[in-house]
Order: structure tokens, then C-alpha cells, then sequence
């Protein structure tokens, strides 16, 4: 167990090594920061200058180790484009998407759950046939499509609900939330719909096919045979089954969220790392761009290390061979 | 716990309680986020612009962008290179502290320090001198006519603040460490800085011991940045922002139709315009041997061969001032005579290039950004479809600001855009040394053409010597008399600005060089 | 191998005729969602590829652009003209033209990545559910490495690799094999490992340990025994990714990454008319979104068909 542990995460680092690599040789390809520091009246000395400052022309192998160096630290250098430590940049932001992911998660468990069991029961029924093609068009329709349509809807026409942001946020100093105000939860409700669309049909289908399985197998065919109530078979023999799966693949699924979070960001205008990270690449801010890549590629393994384990403890036959992450999109 | 006023719901409800508690606040939604509360942090027209709201310079612009005095209540050119400057008295910091001549002296020291971005914005500065604690004298290379200009937008610190901070020298970023001004401010001015969030907040409030007459009854400021578009006017119609100083042009019929929203638009001082690689070879052309560029009928063909006012009605939607001119007519140099086009004419265009040798045309790369300037991919794309009417093949190549302005600085194009607004200087002097002037010591660092014409570059030197106005703007208009002569570039127009605000804001100035100035706003009561 | 024409066309007439009795086929035409999004596919990839004689206007030639014809309401609205039937953007791109030549750019991506992710995963599955060992260890560990990335992330990522590596006059034309690169680097490694299961069960059966012990050599027993084997999940595999290959490179477009505006896709066409979203025009940006949409969920039913009827299992 310990050693499986340690294997993992002797994985994780030389993956989280191969990515800081990654990041870092295509920002040299990027674009010049120093075009965007310096004003237009600046001289080419003073240009060469900066670019000499900012160690813009050491070696690559150099400023990579440099980096690596730093960021083993948590030191991800200052940001190019508003001169602040990037560690705490990003940290700001963070509240925003990890609310945003998580409230869109919660809501998909909870909406497609019930209609992944009610369609798994209900076989064949013409509202079974309904609720399948609409969770094909929830997996259907792109995200920012879906964004731009609600703002629409719900911003020009109807006029009920903010276009952009996050509303009034609450500062609790380590941590802002949007959570305990209303125009903060007005805030999220149309980029946690767009982004938990995708995440309530995937729910619901897996939900499905797991429980179609489980149905199947000997013992729920013992419980009928038993003469037990069917409601009883379906939640508490039924269910029960299929849950371990379906929760490590939201899981997993939140961490693959994180990252496609950054559409919806945009869309909305949502002030989260994503946001972040698509405004850092249109300013060639390198070590905006480097530390998300990296926060982000960090969350994304600890969330699968966490659920591999799980699913070792939960069920000892998976060993190492477990799952290793998801791919749903 | 501290509770931020942010974007509020649109619920009139939400407004009329939050009213009592702010008297007039006004939400202001640019295009995009300051780059910091340091005034000295980077060049940016945008940033320095919002910063003038806590920061004052010695002098300002007024209504009419004529020089009048701020931090400083007079002056005079003691000699050739040594301007005095008489401070105002009673002006305080938003901290309490005294303004003085050390004020001025620590934050001339600092702009023109080795590793400040702004030292570029006070070419011909040398040293400054205290003569008593309101009265600075600044020492300047010789016979330098645009002192005042340029000090417009060099802001003032206070030097005790800067010293307790550790601020004395500019952030510089390669150190990795955070500068104190980065995110405090401690100003003169209309506003007093009141919180931070990069990309997301920015606060204001109004500073009740300012020195001036107080015009605005704005009482806090809260600006929002929307990057998108379409979320800003989103946010507009319905009532969730009261300003941006950016209105998309394709939505300007829009907006004006809504009842709550008002439009006001101008054309800006920036020129934009089409440069023309000049050397010797073209960069990357079917023409291999030379560079067709360099033959003045190739750049009139180009000229005629374009339809500016089907851009200015269609790209511009109406809104941009079509112009033969190089500057704006606000500019100082301006002439209305040079601001005529070459005739629209294809036939005209596919003549000279026969009579150059070129019936068939050539082909020839055509950079341009699509972050730059209002629609420029739209422009682009129109101009290389009328080009390609005439027979010419241009290779459109679009790209971010930062990828294409390094191919600009190397030379790797063969026509490109240019824009240029005379910031901060508002004189044809600072278009004609930075872009026509050929590359020689601190002049022609945006002659991306790689233009050189001695006699041009004669009028232009002659220009920075003369210290008598009327004279040396005679020089700047006869160095844009031969630029328009030698078809030198291809100007487009003076492109829109276009504002917009929520039916509670009475009152905006809105001058041609498209900054904000809340401190003459005025809201509904 | 010379086979006499009219015998080719015999046999395939029996081909087809066994074909069509299949279970498949019996199956496809009593799916009713099947037939129509089979239809609906067709009828976009007919005109995608015809799209040079259908298409009254050559969006990507700008010779054809007039800004006098710009801004167009659909034909039906007031102002609207023939023959630009669902209006004109501002540059005067006929936008039934655009969704066309577009929706052409983004089925040839999304068919090009399944096809290159399913060649390198049914590769590398087979090889390293065949060979295993260290090699079977190695392919893996890189299988996971690849999936610690988010998807999105890494393609974003290759995408400005490439981009950055390229000069800037070949970006454009490169642009459509960066994509299929970028979305491929990720999505081989769904072929690999389901590859790799089926392999290492096939190779412990009979007549794989027998036609090792005549000698048969490795690669005809992969390629004879194990390959037909693996086939019928990877392709019902592709279906189901080619949905999200189409959604991928759309939503790359949509952030910037993508085809350039010059040469539209589908997401290409919303970025860029999401920004008139509110002037009026907004026949611009709905009418690629519907489209986009209609191909993805096309694509999906008949995948999640496919998958359903040959896994009677589920049935």
C-alpha cells in the first residue's frame, strides 16, 4: 500500500517534470514580453537592456533550471503584466473557478443521478427515449454555445440574471466566496448551468449503463427472487453498486473541469484562473502561463492519485492497475 | 470582513438600496485592466490615463488639450536648458503629507532612473535642482521646445511615502520583487485609491481635500475590466456597468437604441496608416531580384487602389474620419491641405503598375495585429480584397501584437499598419522623429519602413532645435509635406472612439484623446 | 491478385446482399435516430465535399468578398438578397458559403485525429499488450504521463508548440495539421489501453498459443489474428470520439487557438461572430453554432447506436 503510494507519486513528479518542460520551451516560441513592458517610445538599448535584465538571454537549458528551481519553492517568479508575485495572482483567482467547478459538479450529481437510475429502471419508455436524446444534446452542444444563448436569454431579453462576474463577493481573507450574497449566487447560476450541462448528461449515462450492469448480474436477480420490493433492489442493492464508480469518475471528471472551466470562463467573464491564463497568453506573461499549467497539472494528478487510491482501498482487485485517469472530453 | 460593491444585479430593487449608502458611484467596464497603480510601471496610454485620477503632474491638459498648470502654478525657461517651475502651495497628499520640491525631485529621479520604462516619456531631461521648498529648477539637453508635454505625464510621488515604503527606485520586474506602488498609490488627486483586484476591481473614492474646484459629485469610482465585447454590452443595456470608454462599433446601433444608454463618439487623434518596407529587397514576394516598394508608382498604385470610404462606412461602421493626413487635425503640424486622398481609382492603380512593370501584379506579404487598433483584422481583410481587385496578391498575415511587432522591428514584412496618436506629446514632432525620421541614435525607432530621405530627416532635426512654436511647426509641416509627396505611407483614417453611458450619467468630456477625466463627470442625482 | 471484373461485381452484390441481412443492418434500419442522423451526416459531407459547384461564393477567395454586399439579413428578412440565402457577415462572406466550406474544415480535422489517434493507439496497444514486458511498461507509463494532463490543456499547449515553432507564413497553412497533431497527442491513449485489454486476452487463447507453437511468425499473428479482433471495439470507439475530436477543435477555434480567421472552421465562425452578438447581426454567429451543434449530435447518436448494437450485451 505504501509502496503503491510512492509509486504514484515518483509517477506524479517525473509527469509534473515532463509538463514544466513542455510549458517552458513553448513560451520561448510565444512572443517578446519586452514589447509589451516597454512603452513605444522606448530606444533598442533600453530594450536590450530589459531583455538582458529579465534573463532573457541565457541559455534555455539555464532558464529552465532556474524555474524548476524556483518553482520546487513555490516561487513562480512576478508577472510580467501587472508586476505581482504570480503565486499570489493565481491563489487570488483560485476561490473563483474551485467554486464555479464545484457547484456545477454538486448540481450534476444531484440532477443526474435520479435520472440516470429513473432511466436505467424505466427501460424502453418513451420518456426514457426523451430523456436519452436530450442528454445527447447535453453532450452535444458546445459549452460557450450553451453561455452565449443564456446570456442572451437571460441577460438582454429577460434582463433577471448578470451577464458578467462574479457579483458581490465576500472576502473571508484567505478565501473570497460569492456564496453568501445573492447577486454572488444570481452570479453563478448561468456559468455553472453551461459548464454542468456536459457533466449532468455524462452522469446520467453512466449512471445507466452502471445500473443496466449491476441489474443484470446474480445476486439483484436473487434479491427479486427473494420477493423483495422492487424500490428496495433498485436504491439500496442497485445503487449502492453502481455509486463507487460513478463518484471517483466525478472526481476525476472535477479536475478535467478545472481546465475546460477556462470556455465558460471566458464566456462569462468569470474572474478564475482560466480567465487568467487565456488574458497571461495574450500578453506573453510567461510565468503566469507557466505556474498555471503547473497548478493545474498538479490538481489534476492529486485528484486522480486520490481516487486511484480510493479504488485500491475500496476494492483491493483493482491493485495497481487501477483506472489511471479520464478522458471524457 | 470586507464587502465589495461589485457588479450588482440589475434588479432596480438592488439599486435603490444600495443608493442611501453610496450617493453616486460610478461602474466603469473598459476593454481591459490597468497594468498596475504605478504610474512609472510601464508606458501604457490606457493605465497612465486611469492613474491621472490619483496621480497629478506639474502640468495638465484642459478641456480644450491646451497646457494649463496643475502641480505647478507658473514657470519659466531661465536659460536655454534650465525651465523653473513655481510649485502650489497647500496641495496635500491623500496620506496628509505636504507636497515640496522634494517631492518633485524624488519623482523626477525616479522616472529617469536607469531601469524606469517611462524614461523614454522625458527624452531631454538631465537633472533637476531644489531653489527652495516650492520652487524646482529642471535642467534639460538644449533647446528642447516640448518640456511641458512631455511632464503632462510624469506623475508626482510623495517622497516620504516612497522612502517609508522603499519605493524610491521603479519596480523592476527581472529583481522578482513586488513594489510597493505596484498596488497602493498616494496621490494629489480628484480620487483617493481604495482597493485592488488585477483584472477584476479597482476602486476609487473621491478625495474631499482636493486642491482644485470640484466639478464631479462622483463620491466612488468602481472599474470593472470586460474583455469581451459583447458581455460589455450586455452589461450596459442592462444596467450593470455606467461607463466604458469602449463601445464596440458593430454595436453602437444598438446601444443607441436602448433607451438607458447614451453614445458619444469622436474620432481619435490616432492616425492609422499603411508603411511600406524599403529595402532593397522585397521580403517575400515573387519579385525576387528587388523591391517593388521602393518605386513611388507601386506606392500610388496601392494608395489608389483602395477604397477608404467603403471601409469607413462598412469596417468603421460609419464612425472613423477618413484622412490623406498623417496626423489628426487636432495635432499641432497639421495642414488641412495635406489632408486630401489619392483618388479611389483601380484603373488608375492597374495603369501605374504597368507603367512600373508590373501588369500582372506582384505578391507581398501584408502584416497586421488583431489587438492594435479598432477593427484592424476587418480593415486588413477589406484592403487585401481591393488590392487583390488590381491584381496584386498580398499574403495577409494576422496575428497578436507581440508575435507581429517583433517581424515589424526585424524587417520581416512588406507592407504592414501603423497607428499613431503624437501620445504623450500631442505635436507632429513626436510622429515625425519616432516613425519618418530614418533610425539614427534615439530618433526612427518606429520607422519600421526603414525610410531614409536626408532632406526629411533635415526638416525633422531642425524642428527639435527651434524653440520658436510657429516656426518649428512650419518645419513639421513641410518634413509632412514631403513624406505625403514621396507617397511615403498610405493613410487610412483617424479611427472612432466611442463611449458609452447609463442614462445616470449627465455629463462626460470626452476629448480627442480618449481619456476618461471623471473629475469633470457628473452623474444624475 | 487479378480478379476478373463481372466476378468482383458478383461479389459484391453477395457482399452487400449479406450486408444488408445482417443483424447490423437490420438493427440501423429499425433505429429511427440512426437513419436520420445517418442521413443528416450524409447530406453535410455531400455538400462539404461538393461545396466548389453547391456554394454560390468561395468564402476563403478574397477576390469574391465585396464590402458593398456586407452585413446581409438572411434572404427572408427585410434587405436580405439572393444569393447569399443566410446573409452576409461584414466583410461580405456569404454565411451559408462560410458553414459549408467551414463545416468541411471541421469534419476533415475530427476525421483526420480519429483516424491518426486510432492508428497510433491500435499500434501502440497492440504491441504492448503482444510484446508487454518493458516495453508494454514504457508505453503506459507514457500513457498515463499524457493523461495527467488535462486534455484540453495539452492541446492547447501543441497547438502554440507548433504554432510557435513554424514561421509565420506557414502557420496558416499548417494550421489544420497542428490541430489534428494537437488533438491526436491526447486521444490515442483511449485506442491504447482498450487495444492492450483485448490483446493480452486474445494472446492466451488457444489458437494464438498453437499458431505460436507451429512457428507462425509474431507479426502475421498479429496482424491475421489479434488485429480483426480489436477492430470492431476501436471503431466503435472512433464513432464515439469523433464527436468529441469535432467539439474539441471547435471549441480550440472558439478560444483562438485554432484555424485562423482567414480559413474558418465551425468554432472559428462563432468566435469571430460572437462579437457581433448584439448588433443585429446575428445570423452570423447562430446559424454556425446550429450547424455545429447538428454535426456533433449526429455524429453522437450514431456512435452511441453503433456501440449499443454491437454490444448486445447492454441490450
Amino acid at each position: 500500500m505504501l509502496l503503491l503510494v510512492l509509486k504514484r507519486l515518483a509517477n506524479a513528479v517525473v509527469v509534473l517534470l515532463f509538463v514544466a518542460l513542455l510549458a517552458f520551451t513553448i513560451f520561448k516560441f510565444l512572443g517578446d514580453p519586452v514589447q509589451l513592458m516597454l512603452n513605444p517610445q522606448a530606444t533598442q538599448e533600453e530594450r536590450d537592456a530589459l531583455t538582458q535584465r529579465l534573463g532573457l538571454n541565457d541559455p534555455v537549458p539555464v532558464q529552465f533550471v532556474k524555474f524548476v528551481a524556483n518553482a520546487v519553492q513555490g516561487d513562480f517568479g512576478m508577472s510580467y503584466r501587472n508586476q505581482l508575485p504570480v503565486m499570489g495572482v493565481i491563489a487570488e483567482r483560485f476561490p473563483a473557478t474551485f467554486e464555479l467547478v464545484m457547484v456545477s459538479s454538486i448540481a450534476a450529481l444531484l440532477i443526474g443521478l435520479p435520472l440516470g437510475v429513473f432511466a436505467a429502471i424505466n427501460g424502453g419508455s418513451f420518456m426514457v427515449r426523451v430523456a436519452h436524446i436530450i442528454s445527447m444534446i447535453g453532450v452535444s452542444v458546445p459549452a460557450f454555445v450553451i453561455g452565449i444563448l443564456l446570456i442572451l436569454a437571460f441577460s438582454i431579453e429577460l434582463q433577471v440574471l448578470p451577464a458578467f462576474g462574479r457579483g458581490e463577493v465576500v472576502d473571508l481573507g484567505f478565501w473570497t466566496t460569492g456564496l453568501l450574497t445573492s447577486s454572488g449566487r444570481y452570479a453563478l447560476i448561468m456559468p455553472a448551468i453551461s459548464l454542468a450541462l456536459f457533466q449532468i448528461s455524462f452522469i446520467m449515462r453512466l449512471v445507466t449503463s452502471e445500473m443496466l450492469e449491476v441489474l443484470r448480474t446474480d445476486f439483484i436477480r436473487f434479491a427479486r427472487a427473494r420477493g423483495l420490493r422492487a424500490r428496495a433492489i433498485y436504491f439500496r442493492h442497485g445503487l449502492r453498486n453502481c455509486l463507487m464508480p460513478v463518484v471517483t469518475i466525478t472526481g476525476m471528471l472535477i479536475g478535467d473541469l478545472i481546465a475546460f472551466a477556462l470556455v465558460t470562463e471566458i464566456v462569462f467573464q468569470w474572474p478564475g484562473m482560466g480567465f487568467l491564463f487565456v488574458q497571461s497568453v495574450q500578453y506573453v506573461d510567461i510565468p503566469v502561463m507557466a505556474a498555471y499549467l503547473m497548478i493545474v497539472c498538479c490538481i489534476f494528478i492529486l485528484i486522480n492519485l486520490i481516487t486511484d487510491l480510493i479504488y485500491v482501498v475500496v476494492d483491493p482487485r483493482m491493485g495497481a492497475t487501477a483506472i489511471g485517469g479520464s478522458n471524457v472530453r | 470582513m470586507l464587502t465589495i460593491k461589485s457588479a450588482a444585479m440589475a434588479l432596480a430593487l438592488t439599486t435603490a438600496m444600495a443608493a442611501p449608502a453610496i450617493a453616486a458611484t460610478m461602474r466603469w467596464a473598459p476593454q481591459r485592466d490597468i497594468v498596475s497603480m504605478d504610474p512609472y510601471s510601464y508606458g501604457d496610454t490606457f493605465t497612465l490615463s486611469v492613474l491621472n485620477h490619483v496621480y497629478e503632474g506639474l502640468v495638465r491638459y484642459d478641456a480644450t488639450l491646451q497646457i494649463e498648470p496643475a502641480l505647478a502654478e507658473k514657470w519659466e525657461v531661465v536659460s536655454p536648458t534650465v525651465w523653473r517651475f513655481h510649485l502650489r502651495k497647500g496641495v496635500k497628499f491623500h496620506d496628509g503629507a505636504d507636497f515640496t520640491a522634494d517631492d518633485v525631485l524624488a519623482s523626477l529621479k525616479r522616472v529617469s532612473d536607469q531601469t524606469s520604462p517611462l524614461r523614454g516619456n522625458l527624452p531631454a531631461y538631465v537633472s533637476s535642482e531644489k531653489i527652495d521648498d516650492h520652487t524646482v529648477d529642471i535642467h534639460v539637453t538644449e533647446n528642447y521646445p516640448l518640456l511641458l508635454n512631455d511632464l503632462t505625464n510624469i506623475h508626482i510621488f510623495d517622497q516620504g511615502w516612497l522612502v517609508t515604503n522603499k519605493a524610491e527606485a521603479p519596480t523592476d520586474v527581472a529583481k522578482g520583487v513586488e513594489g510597493y506602488a505596484t498596488s497602493h498609490a498616494n496621490g494629489t488627486g480628484p480620487f483617493k485609491f481604495i482597493s485592488r483586484k488585477p483584472d477584476v476591481e479597482t476602486v476609487f473614492d473621491v478625495n474631499p481635500d482636493w486642491w482644485d474646484k470640484r466639478q464631479h459629485n462622483i463620491d466612488r469610482i468602481v472599474m470593472t475590466p470586460i474583455t469581451s465585447p459583447a458581455t460589455r454590452v450586455a452589461a450596459l443595456i442592462s444596467g450593470e456597468i455606467d461607463f466604458t470608454n469602449q463601445a464596440p462599433l458593430q454595436d453602437i446601433p444598438r446601444l443607441q437604441a436602448s433607451s438607458n444608454v447614451k453614445v458619444l463618439s469622436n474620432n481619435e487623434l490616432r492616425t492609422i496608416f499603411l508603411v511600406m518596407n524599403q529595402s532593397p529587397k522585397a521580403f517575400e514576394s515573387d519579385v525576387t531580384d528587388k523591391n517593388p516598394l521602393q518605386d513611388i508608382k507601386v506606392r500610388q498604385a496601392l494608395y489608389h487602389a483602395i477604397d477608404a470610404d467603403a471601409i469607413q462606412k462598412v469596417v468603421m461602421s460609419g464612425l472613423s474620419r477618413t484622412t490623406g493626413s498623417l496626423v489628426a487635425p487636432a495635432i499641432p503640424g497639421y495642414v488641412p491641405d495635406l489632408d486630401k486622398r489619392l483618388s479611389y481609382d483601380p484603373d488608375k492603380a492597374k495603369a501605374l503598375l504597368a507603367e512600373a512593370g508590373y501588369p500582372n501584379g506582384f505578391s507581398f506579404s501584408f502584416l497586421c495585429r488583431n489587438t492594435e487598433f479598432v477593427n484592424e483584422e476587418q480593415i486588413c481583410q477589406a484592403v487585401s480584397a481591393m488590392w487583390a481587385r488590381v491584381g496584386l496578391r498580398p499574403n495577409l498575415n494576422v496575428g497578436p501584437t507581440t508575435i507581429q511587432d517583433a517581424k515589424f522591428d526585424t524587417l520581416q514584412f512588406d507592407v504592414g499598419t501603423l497607428g499613431w496618436a503624437n501620445e504623450p506629446m500631442l505635436d507632429s514632432y513626436s510622429i515625425l522623429v519616432q516613425v519618418v525620421h530614418s533610425k539614427t541614435g534615439n530618433a526612427g525607432v518606429f520607422n519600421w519602413g526603414a525610410w531614409k530621405d536626408t532632406e526629411i530627416d533635415g526638416l525633422i532635426d531642425e524642428a527639435g532645435r527651434t524653440i520658436d512654436r510657429t516656426a518649428r511647426l512650419a518645419l513639421q509641416s513641410k518634413a509632412l509635406q514631403r513624406a505625403n509627396d514621396l507617397s511615403m505611407f498610405i493613410p487610412v483614417h483617424q479611427q472612432p472612439m466611442a463611449w458609452a453611458v447609463g442614462s445616470n450619467v449627465k455629463d462626460v468630456l470626452q476629448l480627442s484623446d480618449n481619456k476618461a477625466r471623471h473629475w469633470l463627470t457628473h452623474m444624475a442625482d | 491478385m487479378s480478379v476478373e471484373p463481372k466476378v468482383e461485381r458478383e461479389t459484391l452484390r453477395v457482399h452487400f446482399a449479406r450486408l444488408w441481412d445482417s443483424d447490423l443492418a437490420w438493427n440501423f434500419r429499425n433505429s429511427p435516430l440512426a437513419v436520420v442522423s445517418a442521413t443528416v451526416l450524409l447530406v453535410i459531407a455531400f455538400t462539404s465535399i461538393f461545396a466548389g459547384v453547391l456554394m454560390p461564393q468561395n468564402p476563403f477567395d478574397i477576390m469574391q468578398l465585396f464590402l458593398d454586399k456586407a452585413n446581409l439579413p438572411p434572404v427572408w428578412s427585410e434587405g436580405g438578397a439572393m444569393p447569399y440565402v443566410l446573409g452576409t457577415d461584414m466583410q461580405g462572406r456569404d454565411v451559408l458559403s462560410a458553414i459549408v466550406y467551414g463545416s468541411r474544415i471541421s469534419l476533415v480535422i475530427g476525421v483526420a485525429s480519429v483516424a491518426v489517434s486510432m492508428t497510433i493507439g491500435v499500434l501502440v496497444g497492440l504491441l504492448a499488450g503482444y510484446i508487454g514486458g518493458a516495453l508494454d511498461n514504457f508505453l503506459m507509463r507514457l500513457a498515463d504521463a499524457v493523461m495527467s494532463i488535462p486534455t484540453l490543456l495539452v492541446a492547447i499547449l501543441v497547438s502554440a508548440i507548433f504554432r510557435g515553432l513554424l514561421p509565420v507564413e506557414y502557420r496558416d497553412t499548417f494550421a489544420p495539421l497542428i490541430l489534428v497533431l494537437a488533438l491526436s497527442l491526447t486521444s490515442w491513449v483511449v485506442y491504447a489501453r482498450m487495444v492492450r485489454a483485448v490483446t493480452m486476452v486474445e494472446a492466451r487463447k488457444e489458437y494464438v498459443m498453437a499458431a505460436r507453437i507451429i512457428n507462425v511468425p509474431r507479426r502475421r499473428i498479429i496482424l491475421k489474428h489479434i488485429l480483426p479482433n480489436v477492430m470492431t471495439p476501436a471503431l466503435v470507439t472512433g464513432t464515439l470520439n469523433l464527436g468529441l475530436a469535432i467539439l474539441a477543435e471547435a471549441t480550440l477555434s472558439f478560444l483562438g487557438v485554432g484555424m485562423p480567421s482567414a480559413q474558418p472552421s465551425l468554432g472559428t465562425l462563432i468566435r469571430l461572430g460572437n462579437q457581433y452578438f448584439f448588433s443585429g447581426t446575428w445570423w452570423i454567429v447562430l446559424f454556425p453554432a446550429l450547424q455545429l451543434t447538428l454535426i456533433i449530435l449526429a455524429v453522437n447518436l450514431l456512435g452511441d447506436w453503433l456501440r449499443d448494437a454491437l454490444n448486445p450485451k447492454l441490450k
